[in-house]
């Protein structure tokens, strides 16, 4: 077994200035201190999953990140530079795109117009500015787009979200994610409620997210699919990170055993 | 996965599944609206109108009946119809409409909204529709072609001068219950009670106090109860509350009456207080057998409804129209007559009661 | 799914004209039903299937018709109002008591009308948003404060005579033997755009977001607060807008006026095939279920059947097109 040290520091790649970072979160709710001075760090290219035991402060982390809760102290960073989300639109604004546990998708609407929600493509010229119809050729074929991208099958973008089954709902979920992202794709549990088979596409669909330059953030329980879907797992423990491994060097075992305090690591220090 | 297709197939399915369990509604309440729809009249056949002020009232649902029996007897068609709500003009405006499409020569009508039903009945007489009113005027009255109806002011008068007798030297503190506030019917009557009672000048004119209740210091409280019994119950409590030396109370219809007997008697009151009231209907003329209520001023809705058909009858026939106010009649029932007051007893009352 | 061959592209033109086909049937069976309506009055009497009187059909639905379509707005957001007929009255006698009693210019009284309708309508968006207060409540709350208002203001007294501006859209044209109310004209009129503006505007969509899935609005950054507070206003707008024909109808400001019309407008709006969930369900449907109560009101009366079957028949098809439309959801999913 590698020196726990060694084998955190060699996860983080030299000279990087990192996708998103968090340095020295804290945040308070009441008496409850769920961040206590966390860090993050994301760099390009990679999928990295966030784990850690209930009130470790995984979820708020996450929130901070993306933009809908505003913490007490510490700073969030975009490519070096510090920002301030107000709210999840700000986080959007900035290029962070979150896909959460409930895939905050409208049942009744079809594919092209959850894709587009909120972003609606108007028409040109006066039609769309003056009278603001929308543009719902454009939007299906560019929804058609982003679907066959992450090469799901679905073949009417005209089709209801709630005619899909949970996976294509997934899918919808993350090509809508994926087509707006900037910088940052979050995943909050995205095979919390599917199948084995279904969950091994939504797995294959994170990694094309992936392979098409956006670096992923992985909320989720499951550790065999963050073992094997993950490039570096970051443990957080009571409202910290406590280490960020590689998959390859760790078990799972140990992972759990990081995550609930039975083997104790090295905290990280900034390179 | 479900393919596509076979989504779109079941959505098909769905949505024919509507349809089908529509038609079959369609089709099933065919049979029974034929079974209670009367068969369509022949080109030549009356057709007469009636539209009352609600369904569930007993008064129109008398004046129904007895316009189906006149009908009958006559060989014409009865259409009826009738608002939602006591004021309902919107049903009432529609209604004239229909009736006229489907060929009445005449309506008759208890107009819940005095005033606005007025252009309704004016563009049916312009296309030659005989309209009368039942019971209750229009403002003006002369918006339709005539007017059968008991002289309210009378009916209030009667009761008030029984009242007076009945009280002797005794001073008044006098409670009204009445309907609602700018009906002509509870006007008339209310004022004709406090004209009759000698409490309001009797020379003031009723036309002037069409829309307006008198109002005098005897008179300890007035309250709206819609001619509701619940409703009047309630509003007979509050007037204890306010005043506990009650002794005479004037209400507007015998539920109403009955609502405040019901408050006088759990207050321990009944029998120090005198309850007039006004329609003449058998639940009423019984309780006034039974004591709760002294003195009660009959009308005839019946008798308003068969000269309203047979007026239309004879206009299909003849051209000829009725004009102006005719009096259906008002008799004042009483157990307890006072000299000076004529009256009938209950018997004569129950003999010619409605509901 | 991750293996499946991506088949959208291979015939998406014969995928659109299909889907453009189906889409449609959702509305298909009210519009079925009232056909089948027309079909049976127009054999039990000759006089049900003229111009005068299917326009007069149309004029008698006018009202409720303009009503619906406030209705049908707040109710694909997953509301109700139960205020639209007392907020309607109100505005009613506003309009004509201003004009008539207080000798205000006659588009200055129509114009204050319409604003104490929006001024509600404003109300119940910011009462059910701010406090996060059920729709159903705080209508009925806004609906007996309008109510009393009314009653207090007009002294229950029906204002007659009014200008005829008031009573312009109760005016008619003719086509041919026919009457065409202005007013019937002006009803068609607002369905259309309305219909333009939930299918074909980011706005339109959003309302369906906000009442199939409030959170998933909100986190596509819809501004659900705005949203919906435009709804109501715009709703009272509407509302006003039916004042002004019900005083062109009537000729004159009642106080009574609408007292049922708040479930009049929502029978309209459930026959019409809208989910009282929310978030499904077209503006034409609507339409579609005013045009059948009102069918069976002037049918059922030309053939002599007593008013209270009508009720009746309007209550036995509500409940229809309730279970239809869950059997219908529950089959798809």
């Amino acid at each position: 077994m590698t020196d726990l040290r060694e084998a955190v520091a060699m996860t983080v790649p030299a000279g990087m200035v990192p996708v998103l970072e968090a340095r020295g979160l804290v945040n308070r709710y009441g008496q409850v201190t769920a961040l206590d001075g966390a860090d993050f760090q994301l760099f390009p290219g990679e999928i990295q999953a966030v784990i850690g035991d209930n009130g470790a402060g995984k979820s708020t982390l996450i929130k901070a990140l993306s933009g809908a809760l505003i913490p007490d102290e510490g700073e969030i960073l975009i490519d070096g530079t510090v920002v301030h989300f107000r709210n999840p639109n700000d986080a959007r604004r900035f290029g962070i795109e979150t896909v959460y546990q409930d895939l905050a998708l409208a049942p009744a609407l079809n594919i092209s117009e959850n894709i587009f929600l909120g972003r609606e493509l108007r028409r040109p010229g006066a039609l769309g500015s003056v009278l603001r119809i929308l543009d719902k050729r454009r939007m299906r074929a560019e929804a058609n787009g982003h679907m066959s991208d992450l090469k799901i099958g679905i073949r009417s973008m005209g089709q209801a979200v709630e005619t899909l089954s949970g996976g294509q709902r997934q899918g919808v979920a993350v090509a809508r994610s994926a087509a707006f992202a900037r910088h940052v794709v979050i995943m909050d549990e995205p095979t919390a409620a599917l199948g084995v088979k279904e969950s091994h596409m939504v797995l294959d669909l994170i990694r094309q997210v992936r392979d098409r330059g956006l670096p992923v953030i992985l909320i989720s329980h499951n550790m065999p699919q963050v073992f094997e879907v993950a490039d570096r797992v970051h443990i957080q423990r009571l409202g910290k990170r406590v280490a960020v491994i590689e998959p390859r060097n760790f078990s799972m075992s140990d992972a759990v055993a990081i995550m609930t305090g039975a083997m104790v690591g090295e905290r990280v220090v900034d390179r | 996965m479900h393919s596509r297709f076979e989504s779109l197939c079941r959505y098909r399915i769905a949505s024919a599944g509507r349809v089908t369990v529509l038609l079959a509604l369609m089709l099933g309440l065919l049979p029974f609206l034929s079974a209670v729809s009367q068969p369509a009249a022949a080109q030549d056949e009356i057709i007469v109108g009636l539209i009352t002020k609600t369904e569930s009232n007993p008064f129109f649902v008398k004046m129904k009946e007895g316009a189906q029996a006149a009908a009958d007897a006559a060989g014409a068609q009865l259409l009826t119809a009738s608002g939602q709500f006591d004021a309902d003009n919107a049903s009432q405006v529609a209604a004239i409409e229909n009736m006229v499409t489907a060929g009445a020569q005449g309506i008759l009508i208890t107009p819940g909204d005095t005033k606005a039903i007025v252009p309704a009945i004016e563009k049916a007489r312009e296309a030659g529709v005989l309209v009368i009113a039942l019971d209750t005027p229009t403002e003006p009255m002369d918006a339709t072609d005539a007017l059968f109806a008991t002289d309210n002011f009378k009916a209030g008068l009667l009761i008030g001068q029984y009242a007076k007798s009945a009280m002797g030297d005794t001073e008044p503190i006098i409670a009204t219950i009445d309907g609602s506030t700018g009906v002509s019917v509870s006007v008339l009557r209310h004022n004709g009670f406090l004209a009759g009672y000698a409490v309001v000048d009797a020379a003031a004119t009723p036309e002037a106090s069409l829309s307006t209740f008198a109002e005098d210091a005897r008179v300890v409280c007035s309250q709206d109860a819609d001619g509701d019994q619940a409703k009047s119950q309630t509003a007979m409590e509050n007037c204890l509350q306010a005043n506990g030396d009650i002794n005479v109370v004037y209400t507007i219809n015998e539920p109403a009456a009955r609502g405040a007997y019901t408050a006088l008697k759990a207050a321990g009151r009944e029998n120090d207080v005198l309850i007039v009231s006004v329609d003449g209907g058998c639940a009423g003329v019984e309780a006034l057998k039974a004591g709760e209520i002294a003195a009660t001023s009959q009308q005839y809705p019946l008798k308003m409804a068969q000269m309203g058909v047979d007026a239309v009858v004879e206009f299909a026939k003849t051209g000829a129209a009725p004009s102006g106010y005719t009096d259906t009649g008002v008799t004042l029932i009483t157990d307890k007559p006072q000299q000076g007051v004529e009256s009938e007893d209950s018997v004569f009352g129950l003999e010619n009661c409605w509901g | 799914m991750g293996d499946a061959v991506s088949m959208g592209r291979s015939s998406p033109r014969t995928g659109r004209n299909l889907r453009a086909v189906i889409a449609p049937l959702t509305s298909l069976g009210p519009l079925i039903a009232l056909i089948l309506a027309c079909a049976y009055f127009a054999t039990q009497t000759d006089r049900f299937l003229t111009g005068p009187n299917l326009s007069l059909v149309i004029q008698q639905s006018m009202v409720v018709g303009v009503l619906a379509i406030g209705q049908t707005l707040i109710i694909l957001t997953a509301g109700i109002d139960l205020s639209c007929g007392a907020v309607m009255a109100l505005s009613g006698i506003v309009m004509a008591r201003l004009a008539v009693v207080s000798g205000v210019n006659s588009y200055l009284a129509i114009l204050l009308g319409i604003l104490v309708a929006v001024a509600f309508g404003l109300l119940n968006g910011a009462l059910i948003t701010k406090f996060d207060l059920p729709p159903f409540i705080v209508t009925l709350g806004t609906l007996n404060i309008a109510f009393a208002i009314t009653h207090i203001y007009s002294q229950n007294q029906t204002v007659t005579n009014v200008p005829a501006v008031l009573t312009f859209f109760g005016n008619t044209f003719r086509v041919g033997l026919t009457s065409i109310t202005y007013g019937t004209v002006l009803m068609f009129l607002l369905y259309v755009i309305t219909g333009f503006i939930l299918q074909q505007t980011a706005a339109g969509r959003h309302v369906y977001a906000v009442g199939n899935n409030p959170e998933a609005a909100r986190l596509s950054g819809i501004n659900t607060t705005q949203l919906l507070i435009a709804v109501y206003a715009l709703a009272g707008l509407l509302y006003g807008v039916a004042a002004w024909l019900s005083v062109g109808r009537t000729g004159a400001g009642d106080p009574n006026a609408g007292q049922t019309d708040n479930l009049a407008s929502i029978t309209a709006v459930v026959l019409g095939g809208t989910s009282l969930f929310g978030g499904r369900g077209r503006i034409m449907g609507t339409l579609v279920g005013v045009l059948i109560v009102g069918v069976f009101r002037n049918g059922l009366q030309l053939i002599g059947v007593e008013s209270v079957f009508q009720v009746l028949i309007t209550g036995i098809l509500v409940i229809l097109a309730v279970v239809v439309d869950q059997f219908a959801r529950r089959r798809q999913q």
